[in-house]
């Protein structure tokens, strides 16, 4: 197979795992929770777009059906965190972390008692379409994968750069103490985080379910998302989305050189190696945590 | 000492868990007044000051600013209305620039031009934080990180600001530069303020008005004048003692105000 097609294809898998692993990040530094089901948030952001567009369900407009999908998922993030986290503050982190983990499995139940565990390919206007790049015929759902999540992180980037409620963000997260001090309103701005979390998985499952078919379990690929993270520093924005692109790239390439069996380890080898050697990730912010 | 009461303290109880950190404390600020309290190291200084800025709630008590209760809103509604904390070891964002730093204390404010005057005139009591803007606020040094908590502390336009030992850790240079600016700040720009300070000599200085607080409870109150001429206040506060340095006579020493 040819090398830039592997490459392609590897980018554009790293890419949703990148977007997963951002939203674990985004949620992890304004809250100090890891949610981790993120990745079946991933899963249900992709079936909530599934049940809006698709012929056999809905049947709305591709184009109304991805702002309303990604609208609902900022709507459970943000009421997840205003019902049941907020209710938590106090508790021993692991109890939230056990919390997301339980969400998780109601989430993958819920979606295949609703849409059944039958996988499903989310019906796009360019299905089939084919990009021609230089002597290369790339999917085009695959260069679309890569664009949008290349414009979602700069976005972000911008946002939390320039934007008021981005750098209270940012604050919060830096040093909630203080964040309260200058009068940021906290708890609203996580629980807005979580919302950013929730869409940014809806984004993510919406690219995912266009390249390829999902099923209720496909939310335990946010294992591979959270390697990323942590090979990303588990704090940097740009960290997990390159750490999403290099577990991408990794394993078509791995699949390709090693025996069966190995090359699904790859991913999780990197992850160690990383934390052996350095243990704060490949683009740590070095600052101490505060409060 | 006829200027309006601008914050109103009335029996006020705060709580860590079962531990009373704060056993009924009234007390009151006029506009316009630097008024200090002085206590000892755990005697609930820190956290009166928390209370009153809402990032802890009271258990029990009322806190007026400008004759409108305060106590049990949010911290940020209560910086809305005009009661800002700079709290005791500086809390800075570290990895914001001193730009934003400064600039988030308006974090509650719209109005654009008022917020760009006053980045000016806080610019212009701190001009190293002007110099240093683009700077990574956690690469500071302590007395400029301390001036920072004082300059975002202004931007959002307080009528009473709450100081939390500003001149912890500072050098005596530092301590009476940061102190020169807050009497400033008081005289020039009208900012009343709730001083807390380990350092009872400059804070007595500064003060109109203090109060003595020991373990949650206030148990002198008087003009900072007479407090400094006060025995009492003298041998436990500023180390001025006729039975000398020696720890031990001290602590056997009665204080007349038990
Ligand atoms: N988070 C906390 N949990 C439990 N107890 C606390 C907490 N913070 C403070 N305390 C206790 O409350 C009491 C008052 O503490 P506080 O910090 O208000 O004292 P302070 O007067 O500011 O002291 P210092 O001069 O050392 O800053 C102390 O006995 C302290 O041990
Ligand atoms: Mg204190």
């Amino acid at each position: 197979m040819d090398f830039w097609q592997l490459a392609i294809s590897g980018l554009a898998n790293g890419s949703v795992y990148g977007l997963i692993a951002l939203g674990f990040v985004l949620i992890y530094k304004a809250t100090e929770a890891v949610n981790f089901a993120q990745g079946d948030f991933m899963m249900m952001g992709a079936f909530i777009t599934i049940w809006l567009t698709n012929e056999q369900y809905l049947g709305f407009s591709f184009w109304l059906a991805i702002p309303l999908a990604i609208l609902i998922m900022a709507l459970l993030g943000y009421l997840l965190d205003v019902v049941v986290i907020r209710r938590m503050f106090g508790q021993p982190q692991i109890a939230v972390i056990i919390l997301t983990i339980a969400l998780g499995f109601i989430i993958r139940f819920a979606a295949g008692a609703i849409w059944s565990h039958e996988p499903q390919l989310l019906e796009t206007p360019f299905a089939g379409r084919e990009v021609h790049f230089g002597g290369l015929v790339l999917g085009f759902e695959e260069v679309a994968v890569i664009i949008v999540t290349l414009l979602l992180t700069m976005f972000l980037f911008l946002f939390f750069k320039k934007a008021k409620l981005g750098k209270a963000m940012q604050a919060a997260s830096q040093n909630q103490l203080a964040a309260y001090y200058v009068g940021i309103p906290v708890k609203r701005i996580q629980s807005l985080v979580w919302a950013l979390g929730g869409s940014v998985a809806a984004v993510a499952g919406i690219l995912f379910a266009s390249k390829g078919a999902v099923d209720p379990s496909t939310g335990l690929l946010g294992i591979k998302a959270f390697a990323a993270a942590v090979i990303g520093g588990f704090g940097s924005l740009p960290g997990a989305l390159i750490g999403g692109l290099i577990i991408g790239l990794i394993e078509p390439f791995a699949a390709y050189g090693l025996p069966a069996g190995y090359s699904q380890v790859a991913p999780y080898a990197l992850m160690l190696l990383v934390l052996i050697f350095r243990p704060a990730g490949l683009f740590s912010q070095m600052h101490k945590k505060k409060v | 000492m006829s200027n309006s009461v601008v914050l109103k303290i009335d029996n006020l109880e705060s709580y860590y868990g079962p531990i009373m950190a704060i056993r009924g404390v009234s007390l009151e600020v006029r506009q316009g007044q630097i008024v200090t309290i002085l206590g000892a190291n755990g005697a609930g200084k820190t956290t009166l000051l928390k209370t009153i800025s809402g990032v802890m709630t009271p258990a029990k008590g009322t806190i007026e600013l400008n004759n409108e209760p305060i106590a049990y809103l949010e911290a940020d509604r209560i910086v809305k209305k005009g009661l800002v904390h700079v709290p005791e070891g500086r809390e800075i964002f570290p990895l914001l620039s001193v730009y934003e730093n400064v600039i988030i204390g308006a974090y509650t404010r719209n109005d654009k031009k008022q917020i760009a005057a006053d980045l000016e005139m806080v610019y212009n009591y701190f001009p190293i934080l002007k110099e240093r803007g683009k700077q990574k606020a956690g690469t500071l040094s302590g007395g400029q990180q301390q001036m920072l908590a004082i300059a975002r502390g202004l931007m959002s336009a307080p009528k009473v600001m709450l100081l939390d030992e500003p001149s912890l850790g500072l050098s005596p240079l530092l301590v009476e530069e940061i102190f020169t600016i807050l009497k400033r700040l008081n005289k020039e720009q009208g900012v009343t303020m709730l001083l807390v300070e380990q350092n009872a000599r400059v804070a007595l200085e500064v003060a109109d008005y203090g109060y003595v607080m020991e373990i949650g409870r206030i148990v002198m109150a008087d003009d900072a004048k007479k407090l400094a001429a006060s025995k009492d206040i003298q041998a436990f506060y500023l180390g001025v003692s006729e039975a000398g340095e020696r720890g031990q006579k001290r602590y056997k020493q009665r204080k007349t105000w038990r």
